[in-house]
């Protein structure tokens, strides 16, 4: 491993300041449950490392505001995850993070970093001898003619088909959430949907952030929709494993008829994918098995397989169509 | 997971290994955590070392560490606490869990850097003075819930972590909150039964 220097910043506004005039190779540090493990495997290189995880202020939340659901950057997923106000009123956001990794990292990885969290693409991993166009730009892509099992059907490139494989950014987008950030220059919101960046012809670049802004909070608009709403996740075994596919999903019922419907596909796709057009294709209507399936074909349309992940286009559909369905009995 | 870094398992300590013997932990003097809970803790230079201290099983040790050391390679290799296993080395098989401020987490992600001015217990760490067992160490021998015994460390270590948690409600509750410890030998069921068994003693004692 690249040799580095480790501060541990006093304040956010120390942490950017540091951040910035550190350089290219300055990087923040939170639970470093990516960041570390990435630079064991070579596939992160940072020279400097700002630690945020201990800044105290950064890392509380509050669900019960009502207008919004604030969470810090720096709270830890296992603490939010149980937030009883949060399991109750939006089940999809607590089980988008207690079905996500284990309970060790759960302590220790913050929601800021989970964001931020890179592909699981086991040639990004790997590195040499294998050509990765993330790791290496213009090295080309091995795995477009390798094992793409795990690799998206949604938004890849002839660059890249890498799955983001965040779960908790998935259950966000269905839900309308943005981030504040700050960096050098100021503050400003962006839409979860446009935080991550699809790869087109430069995988490397992977969200709309600059490397001095740090993401602050989380803010997801209080909504009745939070009720009936899942995190289905479907994966090779039961728990402890990324997803194969998975769906968030919220419901506005008024009797058997949707009212309005958020749909987001995870572990599909090359960043959180929402389905608005499935989502419309539900609205006025019952939701009935053949109407959970139609809007689960709606969302993987576009969809395009590679040489050994077509099945879990029909997975996809499916796991849609059953978020459905369960999100329709907490209505 | 079918991620699995090729077999690839970079040391960062053993860079500088034999540096990091010497430079270490001969110190135990008693470092209150406000002292150091401010520094930061860096040193210009790419060969830099960082002054960590740490309280371990409630011994304050002072260490002076190359900063890629991971808190699972200091225990191990400084403080010879070889009790938490180095399995995977990236997050994935739960063999080197210890607590960190009480709660359990992966050494082998954490920086030792990170973990300064705070309390880690290890596996060395939970019997009682008076020399018996961990009414869960005990319960891994009465259920035979372990085999070769490599991922045992870890496992009791998150066990102890789930019971206080209030993770213990039914069994696939236990399952899925020990579902980020691996045991390779499937010692599953014997595991399961064990956690049942010491969650009952831990509420009563
Ligand atoms: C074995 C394993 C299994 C996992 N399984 C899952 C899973 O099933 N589902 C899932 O969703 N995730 C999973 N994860 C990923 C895990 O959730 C993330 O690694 C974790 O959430 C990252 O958070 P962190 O605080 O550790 O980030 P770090 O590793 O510290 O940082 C990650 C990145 O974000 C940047 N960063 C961190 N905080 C900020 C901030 N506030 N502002 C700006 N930049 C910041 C860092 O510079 C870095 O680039 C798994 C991880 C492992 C190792
Ligand atoms: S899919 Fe993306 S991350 Fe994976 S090898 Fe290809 S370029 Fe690299
Ligand atoms: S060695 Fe830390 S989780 Fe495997
Ligand atoms: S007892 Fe052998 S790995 Fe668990």
């Amino acid at each position: 491993m690249r040799p580095f220097t480790y501060a541990r910043a006093g304040d956010e506004a120390a942490a950017i300041r540091a951040v910035s005039s550190g350089g290219r190779g300055t990087r923040f540090l939170a639970g470093g449950t990516t960041l570390y493990d990435l630079m064991k495997l070579g596939a992160e290189a940072p020279e400097r490392l700002v630690d945020i995880s201990a800044l105290p202020g950064l890392a509380s939340f509050d669900t019960a505001g009502p207008r919004e659901l604030v969470f810090g950057a720096g709270a830890r997923m296992s603490d939010v995850a149980a937030d009883s106000r949060l399991v109750a009123e939006y089940p999809a956001l607590s089980e988008s993070l207690w079905k996500a990794a284990s309970q060790q990292l759960r302590n220790m990885a913050s929601l800021g970093g989970n964001l931020l969290q890179r592909t699981r693409c086991a040639y990004f991993r790997g590195g040499e001898p294998f050509a990765c166009n993330k790791r290496t730009p213009g090295s080309g892509c091995a795995a477009r003619e390798g094992i793409d099992r795990g690799h998206a059907v949604l938004g890849g490139s002839e660059a890249c088909i890498a799955t983001y494989p965040g779960d908790w950014a998935v259950a966000l987008v269905a839900f309308d959430a943005v981030v504040d950030v700050a960096g050098p220059n100021g503050a400003r919101t962006i839409p979860l949907q446009a935080l991550h960046r699809e790869p087109g012809t430069t995988p490397e670049v992977e969200t709309s952030l600059a490397r001095d802004e740090m993401i602050l909070r989380i803010r997801v608009p209080a909504t009745p929709l939070g009720r009936a709403s899942t995190y289905h996740k479907i994966r090779d075994r039961e728990s402890y494993a990324f997803a194969l596919a998975s769906a968030a999903v919220a419901l506005w019922m008024e009797g058997d008829v949707v009212r309005e419907a958020r749909i987001a596909l995870g572990g599909l796709a090359t960043r959180p994918w929402r389905a608005q057009e499935a989502e419309a294709g539900l609205v006025g209507r019952p939701l009935t098995l053949e109407a959970a399936r139609a809007a689960g074909e709606a969302a993987l349309r576009n969809a395009r397989p590679g040489h050994h992940n077509a099945f879990r286009i029909e997975l996809g559909t499916r796991t849609v169509a059953e978020a459905l369905l369960i999100a329709q009995r907490r209505a | 997971m079918d991620d699995k870094p090729d077999g690839r398992n970079d040391n960062p300590a053993s860079v500088g290994r034999r540096d990091l013997m010497i430079g270490a932990t001969l110190a135990t003097a008693p470092f209150a955590k406000a002292a150091t809970a401010q520094v930061t803790a860096t040193q210009e230079g790419m060969t830099g070392r960082t002054e960590v201290s740490l309280t371990v099983n409630g011994e304050a040790k002072r260490l002076s560490l190359d900063p890629r050391a991971s808190l699972l390679d200091t225990l191990r290799e400084e403080l010879a606490l070889t009790g938490a296993k180095k399995g995977c080395d990236h997050g994935q098989c739960g063999a080197c869990t210890v607590h960190l401020d009480g709660r359990r987490i992966a050494s082998c992600l954490t920086l030792a850097v990170q973990a300064d001015g705070c309390a880690v217990t290890t596996i060395e760490g939970v019997s009682p003075e008076d020399g018996s067992l961990h009414p869960m160490q005990q319960a891994f021998i009465d259920h035979d819930a372990l085999q070769c015994g490599y991922c045992t460390p870890g496992q009791i270590m998150a066990a102890i972590a789930c019971v206080r948690e209030g993770h213990v409600g039914n069994a696939d509750e236990i399952r899925e909150y020990m579902s980020g410890n691996l045991c390779r030998c499937g010692a599953y069921a014997g595991i399961l039964a064990a956690i049942q068994d010491a969650a009952s003693k831990m509420r009563a004692g």
